[in-house]
């Protein structure tokens, strides 16, 4: 009889807790920041509070290293095992939505209002994918380097020109004090070299591909402003200004802390590091212009719904309430990011009115360009990586920029013109 | 033999079922499918439909031509020459880039040159980037096969001695062997590091400051070599154990009866160990020359196939194209010609050491 009580109970138990997870329906999530504690501890605040805020939705949070999440995502998207909830990086979003990996996410335009429009990724005229947080890149340097040189303080209305620039890299290597005068990070291979780099060619009036059709590249990678940019790229390496592709990553991250490089070419990720190493004096220089404007580029991390989500609804729900100011800000100060909104930049350490890292929000908000939004970047990317490499190194800079311009345009052709 | 293979085998086959499978199932079918698929226009993603385009990836990588280059002419019909005498000559872009003249060469590149009187001979390719990888991987091949092999025989004559202690021996120089190449190479990238690596001071001390530091991996001069000789540091320990076992294998009563002959040293080298490690020889003659055909791990972590392109190899270019460019169409048509390479050499060298 006793027996039969407990038999009982725990049948009427067991239902009772299939019943409860019947009511949530349970939606999967990939992210890229596994082996970061600090991140994963934020994301999964944001996820209890999620699944505890309403009764519909369930989600599971699964974390990869970010060096193989594209290479995890890809090969279980070919496996036909993608989960609901994707995060992706800005750039590579328009591939993986034109090969069919990720669909629209039905959002309310009104979550967004307010956003930086850099961290909304949108393709074909819809939003697929809608960040918390953007990054940005600045020149570094030191107050004291600045006024024992004697330069300017360049600002976001009036930066450097390029000629500005250059007498103040001279400067740097005329007074001797430094190994070079700067870093550009030519040890971080890959996405930082389109990212970091390819803003540099824009202001030259350049870019990685022609943006108005997206089927060529021939005369903007190639044209007169590009090998502009390909001689001024060469001679920094040839003229001894910059260390070149065999950077030891070592000097990449602590050199300019240790006084070796004048200048550095970094992001804003670098930024508490820099002042926790006893740079007190450091100041963030917006890029130089070189004739089109003061560029950086923008775009990073995003969620989106996969492809074979069958409730692109509930991922909707799910970025709407992750884009609270609070988590927001609690990304920016947890990890050093850029929040997508000015009024959760005013609830941070770093980037509210007088934190160390202001002007970041106000160098994303003002010279961010997104890297050209098509599904051939990934590619593009790839190619142009491997051109100004080649160019550092003393490649011929026409012949270099022709044959990336050949190797893009066939790309694009093999992939009949990847749906513009 | 056949009767054997099939009477009464059930157990037999069954032993085999495993190792067959998964054979079968890891290399076997994906050759074919990379043969299929060299065929095709495959990307690793895209919503297009896959076509079949029969040759056009071979042509596209093996497409290669001799371009002759007259010299730029006055008026008078002078050859323009510079300040040292060399002459003048238009640039190959403008004979390969979308000119109608010469449809032959479009798209091609320069390869390397030559001087025949006033005339330069350019060796232009399509796919310039392949014929680097080609022949890098070919002279590394040339260079680390004899080298390594050479290097483990001697180890292993070294340590082949019954010696207090000779098993440390073994055991050092095993060691490489067992640390993952990722992170040998990882340590390489500091020893050869061009500011202050452990190589560059090391040459510094020796020659009492005489020695300039040189960045070892950032020049294309010494690039391909500085990978050469890590490879073979870091796998000469696992031949030398291969040779050992060979060694061993030889009985004791020849070099006994070997020395009542009175034979020298070289002489007992020459004629009795040597013969007896003819099968060990061919063993390892032909996994080196595998193993470095297959040469990857080492360039993605320490150069990435740079700088211009001097250390970049073949298997890193399929895997660069496969995944990096999503080209798997393109990918799959290297490692075709690679297999093919192989397949050639390794059927000559068993034909060269076949038992006469």
């Amino acid at each position: 009889m006793k027996l039969k009580t407990t038999l009982g109970a725990a049948l009427l138990a067991s239902t009772g807790l299939v019943g409860m997870a019947h009511a949530q329906t349970e939606l999967t999530m990939w992210y890229h920041g596994g082996g970061n504690e600090v991140e994963s501890n934020i994301l999964n605040t944001i996820i209890e509070d999620f699944n505890a805020a309403q009764s519909d939705w369930s989600v599971v949070v699964e974390s990869f290293p970010q060096e193989s999440y594209n290479d995890s995502v890809v090969a279980s998207a070919l496996a036909g095992n993608l989960p609901c909830i994707l995060d992706v990086d800005g750039p590579v979003m328009p591939n993986w939505a034109w090969a069919g990996y990720m669909q629209p996410l039905p959002i309310s335009e009104a979550a967004l209002a307010g956003h930086l429009d850099s961290t909304i990724g949108r393709w074909d005229g819809q939003v697929y994918a809608v960040g918390l947080w953007e990054a940005a890149v600045a020149l570094y340097s030191r107050q004291s380097t600045l006024d024992a040189l004697g330069l300017r303080t360049p600002t976001l209305e009036d930066p450097w020109t390029g000629d500005e620039f250059m007498a103040a890299l001279d400067a740097a290597k005329a007074s001797g004090d430094f190994d070079y005068p700067l870093d550009l990070g030519m040890a971080w291979t890959g996405e930082w070299y389109p990212y970091a780099f390819s803003p540099f060619l824009q202001s030259f009036g350049g870019d990685i591909v022609d943006r108005s059709t997206y089927q060529s590249a021939e005369g903007v990678l190639n044209g007169d402003a590009a090998l502009a940019f390909g001689e001024w790229w060469q001679s920094l390496f040839a003229d001894g200004y910059a260390p070149g592709t065999s950077q030891d990553p070592a000097d990449r991250d602590t050199g300019f802390i240790d006084g070796k490089y004048a200048f550095a070419w970094n992001g804003n990720w670098a930024g508490v590091a820099t002042l926790d190493g006893g740079v007190d004096d450091v100041v963030f220089l917006p890029a130089p212009d070189f004739g089109n404007g003061s560029v950086i580029g923008a775009g990073s991390w995003q969620f989106g719904a996969s492809g074979t989500c069958a409730n692109p609804e509930g991922v909707a729900a799910f970025v709407e309430h992750a884009l609270q100011d609070k988590y927001l800000a609690a990304f920016s100060d947890g990890i050093g990011l850029i929040p997508s909104t000015p009024e959760a930049a005013a609830m941070t350490k770093n980037y509210n009115r007088g934190g160390a890292l202001e002007v970041f929000f106000g160098l994303s908000e003002g010279q961010a360009l997104v890297r050209p939004v098509t599904p051939g970047y990934v590619v593009a990317a790839k190619v142009f990586e491997k051109a100004l490499a080649d160019i550092a190194n003393g490649a011929d800079v026409a012949d270099t920029l022709d044959a990336a311009v050949d190797e893009i345009e066939a790309d694009i052709e093999a992939n009949s013109g990847y749906g513009h | 033999m056949a009767s054997k293979l099939t009477t009464s085998n059930r157990a037999g086959w069954l032993f085999a079922l495993p190792g067959f499978g998964l054979i079968t199932m890891f290399i076997v079918v994906p050759f074919f499918f990379a043969f299929w698929l060299s065929l095709t226009n495959q990307r690793l993603i895209s919503p297009n439909p896959t076509e079949f385009v029969g040759l056009k990836n071979y042509e596209q990588l093996l497409s290669i031509g001799i371009l002759e280059l007259e010299p730029e002419r006055d008026d008078s019909g002078a050859v323009i020459r510079d300040a040292e005498g060399n002459p003048q000559y238009p640039r190959v872009r403008s004979i390969t880039r979308k000119n109608p003249d010469y449809p032959q060469y479009d798209g091609m590149r320069e390869w390397f040159r030559w001087q025949s009187g006033d005339t330069a001979k350019v060796v232009v390719a399509t796919d310039i980037v392949f014929w680097k990888s080609l022949r890098n991987t070919i002279l590394f091949v040339l260079v680390v096969a004899p080298v390594q092999g050479g290097l483990a025989l001697c180890l292993a004559l070294l340590i082949n001695q019954r010696l207090r202690g000779i098993n440390v021996y073994r055991a050092i120089y095993f060691m490489p062997v067992v640390v993952s190449i990722v992170v040998v190479s990882l340590l390489w990238r500091f020893i050869y590091d061009g500011n202050d690596g452990l190589l560059n001071n090391i040459l510094g001390a020796l020659s009492f400051g005489m020695f300039q530091g040189r960045d070892w991996l950032g020049n294309a001069d010494t690039a391909l070599g500085s990978i050469m000789a890590m490879s073979i540091w870091q796998a000469v320990g696992f031949h030398m154990v291969i040779w050992l076992s060979g060694l061993q294998t030889i009985s004791p009563t020849l070099y006994e009866a070997a020395a009542i002959e009175g034979a020298s040293k070289w002489q007992t080298f020459r004629f009795v160990t040597w013969p007896g490690l003819r099968n060990t020889a061919i063993l390892v003659l032909i996994v080196i020359t595998m193993q470095a055909f297959a040469l990857f791990a080492q360039i993605d972590v320490m150069t990435n196939g740079g700088p211009l392109d001097s250390t970049t190899t073949l298997v890193f270019q399929a895997v660069e194209r496969g995944y990096g460019k999503q080209d798997i169409s393109g990918g799959s048509t290297i490692s075709v010609v690679l297999f093919l390479i192989v397949l050639t050499i390794s059927l000559t060298q068993r034909y060269l050491t076949r038992e006469k």
